[in-house]
């Protein structure tokens, strides 16, 4: 009685201590496997800020050199440009200057010209009444 | 008076030279602490929510709100319970926060239970032994999933993070009986899940 009353207890037991040791090994595994997904997690996610990082790093750097070269570029074209443009200003200015010069030298000589013509005619009209003076006083400032 | 001055100035520059270095001092060991208890409180989240990016951010949010309120930290409790209370208000804060804006975010970025149970260590295990281990990790978690906020929280601390029954009451608040009887309904429900399997 004894034994059969204490076999069933055995049994139970047994189960108990089995679902016991299955509830133990279930939660090392549950706890194994958490750690090895949080470490996994946590050390990719720190990589990837790295890398994400070291990306942003390296476009960032990219850019500012591209906008660099860009506006060195731009910059020596518009001061090419802009030499060009003042000295087309300056041969057109000194161009013009020349022209006046040239312009104001002719004028000058017509007036010239011009005087001397009239000094001569103005000569050449003196009455013949008063030519022998009219001699007279060219040789007096000969002399 | 000139002396009187002088030692005045002296006394403002050490108590200034000491306030630096007790500064310096202290944010040396809160970066120490952040280093030995940031994986540890990473994992509890991400336990509890299995969200990386949640787990990520509600972990950053701890440590700021730890870092923010260091200097009230008196050391009654370790420096790990006193940041895990922090990640167990914010978690709360954050599920209730959600709640309210549920038409906000009707989208989760949780890991279902499958993929949840595929990591397990590469140890000197038979593929039927991995395959068994995997089957068991998947019941614990869907026990898990449905266990209330409280029940959870004891359990993971409990069984992932290994705190003693006195350390999970100081974090959650809790009396070290309610903790004990959280975590045997939490262990019940656990057990009738594995035992619906076999």
């Amino acid at each position: 009685m004894k034994l059969r009353r204490g076999l069933p207890d055995d049994g139970s037991q047994h189960d108990a201590e089995l679902e016991q040791a299955l509830l133990e090994q279930a939660l090392q595994n549950f706890r194994l496997s958490v750690h090895a997904w949080s470490e996994d997690e946590y050390s990719r996610s720190h990589t990837a800020k790295v890398i994400h990082l070291t990306s942003w790093r390296v476009a960032a750097g990219w850019a500012l050199g591209c906008v660099l070269a860009a506006g060195s570029l731009t910059g020596g074209l518009y001061e090419r440009h802009h030499r060009q443009e003042v000295a087309r200003i300056a041969a057109a200015a000194e161009a013009a200057r020349q022209q006046k010069l040239a312009a104001e030298q002719r004028a000058h000589e017509e007036n010239e010209d011009l005087l001397a013509k009239v000094d001569s005619d103005v000569s050449r009209e003196v009455p013949i009444a008063m030519e022998p003076l009219a001699q007279l006083m060219a040789e007096d400032e000969a002399q | 008076m000139a002396a009187g001055t002088a030692i005045e100035a002296i006394a403002t520059a050490t108590a200034e030279e000491f306030a630096g270095l007790e500064m310096e001092a202290a944010a040396q060991e809160f970066s120490s602490v952040v280093q030995a208890h940031r994986p540890q409180i990473f994992r509890f989240l991400l336990a509890s929510t299995r969200d990386v990016d949640l787990a990520e951010t509600l972990t950053q949010e701890c440590f700021l709100k730890a870092h923010r309120n260091w200097d009230r930290f008196r050391g009654d409790s370790s420096a790990m319970t006193w940041l895990m209370r922090i990640a167990i208000n914010l978690q709360k804060d954050h599920w209730r926060n959600r709640r309210v804006q549920f038409w906000r975010h009707t989208r989760t970025n949780s890991v279902d239970m499958d993929e949840a149970s595929e990591w397990l260590p590469s140890g000197e295990r038979s593929a039927e032994q991995q395959m068994l281990a995997r089957e068991q990790v998947k019941q614990v978690w869907k026990a898990v999933e449905g266990l209330s906020a409280r029940q959870r929280t004891v359990f993971l601390l409990r069984f992932v993070e290994d705190l003693e029954l006195s350390e999970i009451a100081q974090a959650t608040g809790l009396s070290e009986g309610t903790v004990k009887a959280h975590l045997s309904r939490a262990l019940g429900k656990v057990r009738g899940e594995l035992r619906g399997k076999r």
